[in-house]
Parts: structure tokens; C-alpha cells; sequence
């Protein structure tokens, strides 16, 4: 290949999260690789809601940054107020979450980008992409420049077709100029994607002085000290508190003499929204017995008096939005800056892309983010880190990760994406993930880097910390293997039955009662029961029972994932398929007998003939 | 792939019998039998003769190369006399082929199926289907799966579902007001569910159904066993089961009394001390058939017979017989006095261990199954830890899918979702 200024290996198109990532991890993999972005101070923008993290969505960030991705410290560096979600809940369900000031966050992301090897920014707007023999051979800028590229990643956010709403106001959207969007857009019209329309919204922003903070409950940011990325040593900024106001019924009172003014009502919208984070004027006409739903009033940064009311997200006009915050307590007087708003947008059924985020129907083009139907930073950047790895691994011959849903969320989001498409904007959840006991926020590390470093995609000082680590994780892992006698245990208060004979460490953690802080006495020095890998192989070893039990699950999972169907498989030729499995495999195309299986509506019948078919063109080809 | 062979017709004697040989060795080994290929779909009338030369029947062949065929592989039928003697000659011929055995019970249709020849909307219940061993449990199977278990499984399933909704909404929506703990009902639900599944597996299992009432008779020897045995299945319609068989120390006779299978089983004197070694593994056989009886027909002295053994007086008829204190009947094999009240006792009882109409028969996968889920909630309900909780009922939902094979966390959020308001 060429090594001219408009040639690479890997164009990403769009700075957002999934973009971002994507770039950064196909150069950390070191292919060279273009970000192109309309607006280059733009990179690394959080566009909605300022938070990172979450239930879930935790678990993403930290699986991201086990791939040395960038997210995890982005927030760190940009965080106001950390907060762990479920904190009283088992570990596997702890979802950290942090608020983040906008503009530190995208310095943040920034500089990581810069400072990137084999990463270079080009301002310009993406207008058209360029084929080659039936591949993606790289874009046309809108100024006519051709960059040249072996893959195109599309992370561009809701630029096709997006419609702004709010009450009877409409407004076109999309962050591209229309013009040359729509021959991109055209372009992907003729490869006859099957595409759909979403519909999300965002709340109104408030002006923080007049907020009566003083009437309200105050949520201060954890005393305690974690941070997303393991790599962060400290918290850097000042942290502020949030607060936690209602809606009454004065305030449903208002919406609902107002409901024939929503775009949701008037029919205007008729995109499914999300179920997970409905609009509050949903809220009130589906659970009309609700008295009050809460309001987080979360602070967008220390240099903004800008508050962002977690909970609220509107389109109805401007006037009935100012009049039901003024309902709430503490928010009398509150002045509107920006009001909410609903969006409409087009989005690609994520079922036409393969595990890898390729388009089946246009190779060497991947879609990450929003474009595919998903919502929120985190799931934007897990797909963005998936695309740019697989986009990297074929342009450098590499073996890409082997990421399932038992090692990962990440995997969970892809399988779901690809195997069930959307119905409305897809968030990550826990409920989502069957083996989440295994996968906990804070396994993250140990799951996934040593993938990551198979792959190519962890940088110098990433290694050096989880080489040290993997140090400390022996350590323990032989200190947790020391046999003691109950009678031990007992003598030293702890609340065990004398009689209970002689377990290793482990095995007593798995009783309740016993902490590993309670068997510090039995530790050498240097051994901190309060450290992150302590913790961690303690929480394996309370799990312990449950594990085993999914790994014989597992087994067979895994086993049919060794069937594998291939690309191409003749759904419609495979005997005794009834016309509406085909349709339904033809619309995933799953590309293993397991992943078939999670195929919505795929029947054990059908199954068993994909299984036999499958096995009689494994031998024909053998 | 070995090529298989069996009688596909019924138990002989009958007037012919048809032997069914599928596989890839399905013509060499009718060549070998009858001469040449017959043209296919063609009925001839041919000698079958075996290695040496000896005339094993007359019969009609057919021959069926595949893959159009009713397995999908090279098929055969020979059509022979339908003597035992006949048949037992030619199925021998064919075990001394090479690459050819008697197939497994349930093997051709397993062939059918693998080879995309059978019809998959019939069988829904596959995983059923393709553990089922007998033609019996294949049509059981099928019925099962689009009839009343599957019906109750989805009920459970669907109550379980609301549950894991419940843990869910407080595991993912945690901080929001609407869903911070779980409701005081809760766990008096999952038990609800748990007592169920705990009736359903206390029922009748479909292998009683499928080998019949095993009435053991058992007692020292000369205590009259042999005699009761006959006297109790001589007159009797004999009915097939795939345990029937007779080994020189367990006789075994399927019967059907008043139209409920039963199968009794004759067995070697129980004497321990001084037994031969040939009497000593017919002993150990005995033991075995006890082990597995669902009645004990006890002839030996009073209160030294299995527990819940019925006491039998027998040999009544023989004045100075052992008389026991308190016989639940006394008998005469010899004259039949006392076995017609005896034969009502045990349908009376068989009646009740029996799957009823309507009743679901549960076999061995599937209360494997069911008796996972009943752990699950088990465990589920004595649970505090929501996650672990969670985890329990995800347990219970696999077995409830893996009975009837639908996929889980979609239904989940649905339930989730359509409940409560959460959602910032």
C-alpha cells in the first residue's frame, strides 16, 4: 500500500464515542488510520446526558478500557461525582457511574487522540463512498478530496434522516450538511439495507442558580475512592454534589392538559421510543396511578451553571415545559436555557451487519453506534472498539478476539444486535447478560486483557501495570489456596462451626459470615485485603457454586458454537424449514448453529435440521 | 456409518414379517441374501439363501437406493413368513455381514430425521424426539409437546417470569422509587409454583405407562411363587414391553388386566446362605427386579418381607399351609381361590399409579428437568441476595425452555418494561 497522505489502512467517519474508539484501537493495533470528522474541536463531544457509566453501561466502560480503550479515562479525567449504582447488591450488578464536565471530558478524549501513533485527523465532511470491486475502497470528502482506505467505519451518530421535535416545532437534524449526507445516504439506499426510525429525547437544561438547591435532598459523590480506569491513580477534580427533586400532580396536571401538544401523542412521531427511559409525558399517560416520578439534577460541569434533570426527557412545546418545572420543588423560579426536545432518525437493522459490525451486503464498510440502533456513550464506544478491532485485525492479518456472552457485555450487545435487531434504541442492561455473575465490573481486567493483549490492542503502560498485576493475582490466588482448620477460624471469633474441618481460604469465603478482611491475621505482609484484586478473587470465590454450575451451560453453548453455518448458508435450502424460519434466519443470518438458536421464534425443530444440514456440508467439504 | 436392520412389522408369529436394512451396505447385503438387485420400487419374489447356501425363506424383496427413501439412505425390505424360526434365521444371516448390526430402538426414524426425511412440524418436541427410544415415546413426545405439559410448563414459566421481572426491575432500576424492594407476596409466589412442579413430579412417570405395573413376586423357594405367576397371567392376554424376557432365573410376563399394563416378575428363590453360584446370580437378579418393583407380592414368612410388600398367603389349598396373622390375601394358585380378588386389589391399585387421561405422564428428561426448576425455586425462595435470587429463577427458566425451547430475556424485559415505570 501506498504510504501518500490520503491513503490508509482504516478511515473512521465521525469523533463521537464509537468513533473514537474505533480509531484509536485500529492504530493502537497499528493500522494506520484516518478520524475524519466535520469538526475536529468537536471530537469526543458528549452530545446528551452528562454522565458515564451506569447499571450495565458500568460494565461496558470498564470492558472498553480493559482493551486499553478510552473511555474509562476520559471520565475519570472529566469527573465531578463518582457514584457505584447497587452498591448493596451482590458485586456482579455494582454499575460505577460518573458525572462528567463536558468539556474536561473532551480534552480528555482529545489528547489521547492526539497523542496516538498512526492516527491522523482530517476536518471535512464524508459526502460519498468510494467501491472498488465490489468492496469499500474509501470516501470523497465533501471538498472533493479522496481518501483511500481498505475499511470504512461509519460512526455517525443519527445523521440519516434525523427530525427534530418539540411540540408543533420541526426541525431538521443531523450533524452533516444535508447535500452531501444524502449521497452517502442515497449510496446505502442502493445497497438496499433494510433500515428503520427511532425515536429518542433529551430533557430541557436548567440554569443552576435558580435552582433552590437548599430545599432539596443532596446526593453527594462517593467517599470512597474507585475510579472507571484502573490505570487512573487519583481524582483530579473538585466534586460536586447532585440533587434529587419530584414531579407532583400539579406537575402531571400540566402535561396532561397538554398531551394533544406532544409530537407523541399528536402521532407526529411514530418511531418507537425507549421503554427503558420513557418520556415524561409517557411516564404519566401509561402509569397514570404514579402520584410523582424522581428528578436527578445533575451539574454538566465546574465551569457551567448548565443542570441536566435526569428523568424529564420532553417534547412537548417550550411554554408546558417551563410551566411543569416550575411545579417542582426547588425549581419555582427555575429558568429553561435549552428546552427538551424528541428526535426522529433512521437507523441500519443492526441484523444486516456480521459479528464483526461489517455490512454482509457492502465488505469492508462497518457501523458502530447509533447508526445501529443503539443508544448511550457506552454502548457507542464497545461498538466502535469491536469495529475498529475487527477492521484492524483484516488489515493486519491478526486473529480477532473471541468475545461471547459468557466473557463479555460487550458481546452480549453485539449477539443481541446482530441475532435480534432493534425495536427500540438499544441500552445495555444486566438483565441482558444470562452469565452475569461472571461478568462484573470489576472483573473487567481479567476477562478481557489478556485478549486485548493477544490482540495487539494494549499500549506500553496499560502492560506494565496488568504484568505486575497478574504478579499480585498469583500471589493471592496461592495465599487463597492455604488450608485452615474451622476450629481455627473459630477460636478467633469468626462464625463457623468448629466442627466444620479444613477448607482452604477460598472455600471459607464462600460461607456467609466470612470476609476476606475477617482472614487478614492468616495473610503475609504486604497483602491488602482491601486491594482491587483481593476483592475481585474474593467475590470469584463466593461465587464460586454458581460458576461451576454455568460452566457446564457453557460446555454446551460452546459446543454448538463449533457448528459453524458460514457465510452464504442456504437457509431456504436446508429440508423441512418452514417459510417463516427462513425468513427469520435469512434476516440475522447467524453464522453459528448457537447463534441461530438465539435467533427470536427459532424452534428446537428447526434447529435440529440447520444442526443435520450443517454437519452433511461440513462433510461434503471435507 | 454402520448399516442397520429390524423388524419393522409386529411380534411374530404372524402371517409375514417384514425386515427393514437401511444404510450404505442395504444393497450388498440383499445381493448377498437374494441374488441380484432388484429393479427399484419393484416387488420380486425371491429364494434367500444364507453363506452356505441353505434356503433361509421365500420372499418378497424390495429394493429402495436413496436418497429418496423413507430414511433417506439405501433401504431394503424383505417381506418373509412371519415364523419366529424365520425370521430369527434371516436376522442372524444379516448380523454376520460386516458393517451390519440390529439397529437401536427408535434408529431408523433417528436416520429419518438426521437425513431431513421426516416431517419437522410434527415434532416440535424434538429434544424429546430424538431421546426417545421406542416408537411409544416418540408419539408420546410429540403429543406432549404440543398438549398439556408444554401448556403447564408455559404457565409456570410465565408466573416464574414475572418474578424474574420483579428481581430484575430491583437489580436495574434500583435507585428509581417505583421498584426499590420486592413485594411481601413474593416469595409465597415462587412456592406456589415450587408446590406444583413438586405435584407434577410426584405423578405417575410415563415409564410405568410404557413397561407396566412391575408386581414382583417374591419369597423362599417352594413358597408357591411359580404357581401364583401362572395363575395370575395364564388366562391373561400377553402384551409386548421392551422389557419382556425371560432369563433363566427372572420370568418375566407382560400382561394386561382389565386393560392396564402390568408386568409380573417371577424370581428365584431368595436364600442366601448355601446358594449355588448360578442360583446366587439369579439371587442377585431378584434383588434387582425388588429394587425396581412397584408392588412386592411377599409369599415368605410374616413381617420378613421388602417394606409395603403385600403379605400373601398362599397354598391354601394345602391343609397344614404357613397361615400369617394378618394376609392382605389368601390364595391358591393351584385351585385359584382368592386370585380374582387379588387381581381386583392390584388393578385397583395399578389404576392409581397410573397416568390418568389428561393427566400428563412426565419421562425421565423431562422430570430431570422439572426436578432441576423445583430445586431452583427452591433454593430461589430461601434466597436474600437479589442477584443470587435472580440467578435461581434464571435457572428454573432454562429448565422450563429447555423442556419446551423458547428463548428467555426478551420475554424478561417485555414483563419488565410493560410493569412498572422505570426509566430516567
Amino acid at each position: 500500500m501506498s504510504s501518500s497522505g490520503n491513503s490508509f489502512d482504516i478511515v473512521v467517519v465521525g469523533g463521537g464515542h464509537a468513533g473514537c474508539e474505533a480509531a484509536a484501537v485500529a492504530a493502537r493495533m497499528g493500522a494506520r488510520t484516518a478520524l475524519v470528522s466535520f469538526d475536529l474541536r468537536a471530537i469526543g463531544a458528549m452530545s446528551c446526558n452528562p454522565a458515564i457509566g451506569g447499571l450495565g453501561k458500568g460494565h461496558l466502560v470498564r470492558e472498553v478500557d480493559a482493551f486499553d480503550g478510552l473511555i474509562g479515562r476520559a471520565a475519570d479525567a472529566a469527573a465531578i461525582h463518582y457514584r457505584m449504582l447497587n452498591r448493596s447488591k451482590g458485586s456482579a450488578v455494582w454499575g460505577p457511574r460518573i458525572q462528567a464536565d463536558r468539556s474536561l471530558f473532551k480534552r480528555a478524549v482529545q489528547k489521547m487522540i492526539a497523542k496516538q501513533e498512526n492516527l491522523s485527523c482530517i476536518e471535512g465532511e464524508a459526502a460519498e463512498l468510494i467501491f472498488e470491486q465490489g468492496r469499500v475502497a474509501g470516501i470523497v470528502l465533501g471538498d472533493g478530496r479522496r481518501i483511500l482506505a481498505e475499511a470504512v467505519i461509519l460512526c455517525t451518530g443519527t445523521f440519516l434522516g434525523g427530525t427534530l421535535f418539540r411540540g408543533e416545532e420541526r426541525l431538521s437534524g443531523g450533524r452533516i450538511g444535508e447535500a452531501s449526507a444524502q449521497r452517502m445516504a442515497a449510496q446505502m439506499r442502493e445497497a438496499k439495507l433494510p433500515m428503520a426510525r427511532l425515536k429518542t429525547g433529551t430533557p430541557p437544561r436548567l440554569d443552576g442558580r435558580t435552582i433552590d438547591w437548599a430545599r432539596l435532598d443532596e446526593q453527594p459523590s462517593d467517599a470512597d475512592f474507585w475510579t472507571m480506569s484502573p490505570l487512573t491513580a487519583a481524582r483530579r477534580n473538585p466534586q460536586i454534589f447532585c440533587a434529587i427533586t419530584r414531579t407532583n400532580e400539579r406537575s402531571h396536571d400540566v402535561i396532561r392538559a397538554n398531551l394533544h401538544r406532544s409530537p407523541l401523542f399528536t402521532g407526529a412521531i411514530d418511531a418507537r421510543g425507549p421503554r427503558y427511559c420513557p418520556s415524561i409525558e409517557d411516564k404519566i399517560h401509561r402509569f397514570a396511578d404514579r402520584d410523582g416520578h424522581q428528578v436527578f439534577l445533575e451539574p454538566e460541569g465546574l465551569g457551567t451553571h448548565l443542570v441536566y434533570p435526569n428523568g424529564i426527557s420532553t417534547s412537548l412545546p417550550a411554554d408546558v415545559q417551563l410551566a411543569m418545572l416550575r411545579t417542582m420543588e426547588g425549581l419555582e423560579t427555575v429558568t429553561m436555557e435549552v428546552p427538551g426536545y424528541a428526535v426522529e432518525y433512521d437507523h441500519i437493522d443492526p441484523r444486516a451487519l456480521r459479528p464483526t459490525l461489517e455490512l454482509r451486503a457492502i465488505p469492508g464498510l462497518y457501523c458502530a453506534g447509533q447508526i445501529n440502533g443503539t443508544t448511550g456513550y457506552e454502548e457507542a464506544a464497545a461498538q466502535g472498539l469491536v469495529a475498529g478491532m475487527n477492521a484492524a485485525a483484516a488489515v493486519v492479518s491478526r486473529e480477532t478476539p473471541s468475545l461471547d456472552r459468557a466473557n463479555s457485555y460487550m458481546a452480549v450487545m453485539i449477539d443481541d444486535l446482530t441475532l435480534h435487531g432493534v425495536s427500540e434504541p438499544y441500552r445495555m442492561l444486566t438483565a441482558r447478560a444470562e452469565y452475569r455473575l461472571r461478568l462484573r465490573a470489576n472483573n473487567a481486567t481479567t476477562r478481557l486483557t489478556p485478549m486485548a493483549v493477544e490482540a495487539g490492542c494494549v499500549g506500553e503502560e496499560r502492560m506494565q501495570w496488568f504484568r505486575q498485576r497478574e504478579i499480585d493475582r498469583v500471589k493471592w490466588n496461592e495465599a487463597l489456596d492455604r488450608e485452615l482448620g474451622a476450629v481455627e477460624l473459630a477460636g478467633k471469633g469468626l462464625p463457623v462451626r468448629p466442627d466444620g474441618g479444613k477448607r482452604s481460604l477460598r472455600e471459607w469465603l464462600r460461607f456467609g459470615g466470612v470476609e476476606l478482611k475477617d482472614l487478614s491475621r492468616w495473610f503475609s505482609d504486604g497483602f491488602d485485603p482491601e486491594s482491587e484484586i483481593a476483592l475481585e478473587l474474593a467475590e470469584d470465590a463466593a461465587y464460586a457454586p454458581y460458576l461451576a454450575r454455568q460452566d457446564a451451560e457453557l460446555r454446551d453453548l460452546r459446543a454448538s458454537e463449533t457448528v459453524p453455518l458460514g457465510e452464504g448458508f442456504p437457509f431456504a435450502s436446508v429440508p423441512g424449514l418452514s417459510r417463516e424460519m427462513v425468513e427469520r434466519l435469512d434476516a440475522a443470518r447467524p453464522e453459528t448453529l448457537s447463534a441461530a438458536g438465539r435467533v427470536p421464534g427459532i424452534t428446537p425443530a428447526a434447529l435440529a435440521a440447520l444442526l443435520v444440514h450443517a454437519r452433511r456440508r461440513m462433510g461434503e467439504a471435507a | 456409518m454402520n448399516t442397520i436392520f429390524a423388524l419393522s412389522s409386529g411380534q411374530p408369529p404372524a402371517a409375514i414379517g417384514v425386515l427393514r436394512i437401511s444404510g450404505p451396505q442395504a444393497g450388498e447385503a440383499l445381493r448377498n441374501l437374494a441374488g441380484a438387485l432388484p429393479i427399484p420400487r419393484h416387488a420380486s419374489f425371491r429364494t434367500l439363501r444364507d453363506v452356505d447356501g441353505s434356503v433361509l425363506d421365500q420372499a418378497l424383496v424390495l429394493w429402495f437406493p436413496g436418497p429418496h427413501t423413507a430414511t433417506g439412505e439405501d433401504l431394503a425390505e424383505l417381506h418373509l413368513h412371519g415364523g419366529r424360526a424365520v425370521i430369527a434365521g434371516v436376522e442372524k444371516a444379516l448380523a454376520r455381514f460386516s458393517g451390519l448390526r440390529r439397529a437401536e430402538p427408535g434408529e431408523f426414524t433417528r436416520r429419518a430425521f438426521a437425513n431431513g426425511r421426516m416431517d419437522l412440524a410434527e415434532a416440535e418436541g424434538l429434544a424429546d424426539l430424538l431421546l426417545a427410544e421406542t416408537e411409544l415415546q416418540r408419539r408420546a413426545a410429540v403429543e406432549m409437546a404440543g398438549g398439556l405439559l408444554s401448556r403447564q410448563v408455559i404457565d409456570w414459566r410465565d408466573r416464574v417470569l414475572t418474578c424474574s421481572a420483579r428481581v430484575e426491575a430491583v437489580l436495574d432500576f434500583a435507585d428509581e422509587d417505583d421498584v426499590a424492594v420486592l413485594p411481601p407476596d413474593f416469595t409465597a409466589d415462587i412456592q406456589g409454583i415450587t408446590e406444583e412442579i413438586g405435584k407434577a413430579l410426584d405423578a405417575p412417570h410415563a415409564e410405568t405407562l410404557r413397561e407396566g405395573f412391575r408386581v414382583v413376586l417374591a419369597g423362599p423357594p417352594n413358597a408357591g411363587k411359580s404357581t401364583l405367576f401362572n395363575a395370575l397371567v395364564e388366562t391373561e392376554a400377553a402384551i409386548t414391553s421392551p422389557s419382556a424376557g425371560t432369563t433363566r432365573d427372572v420370568l418375566i410376563h407382560p400382561v394386561a388386566l382389565d386393560g392396564l399394563p402390568f408386568c409380573f416378575i417371577d424370581t428365584a428363590g431368595l436364600r442366601e446362605e448355601g446358594a449355588e453360584e448360578i442360583e446366587a446370580i439369579g439371587i442377585a437378579r431378584a434383588q434387582a427386579e425388588l429394587e425396581k418393583a412397584d408392588l412386592v407380592l411377599w409369599l415368605g414368612p410374616e413381617g420378613e418381607g421388602p417394606v409395603g410388600a403385600w403379605e400373601i398367603e398362599t397354598q391354601i389349598d394345602v391343609s397344614g399351609h404357613p397361615c400369617k396373622a394378618h394376609p392382605r390375601h389368601r390364595v391358591s394358585g393351584l385351585t385359584g381361590e382368592g386370585v380374582m380378588g387379588l387381581k381386583r386389589d392390584l388393578v385397583a391399585v395399578a389404576r392409581v399409579a397410573m397416568p390418568r387421561p389428561g393427566q400428563a405422564a412426565l419421562n425421565l428428561r423431562q422430570r430431570s428437568l422439572l426436578g432441576d426448576a423445583f430445586t431452583a425455586l427452591g433454593s430461589a425462595a430461601a434466597e436474600s441476595d437479589p442477584l443470587l435470587l435472580a440467578e435461581q429463577l434464571r435457572l428454573a427458566r432454562l429448565s422450563f425452555d429447555r423442556l419446551i425451547g423458547r428463548s428467555a430475556t426478551e420475554d424478561m424485559l417485555d414483563a419488565l418494561f410493560g410493569r412498572f415505570c422505570i426509566g430516567k
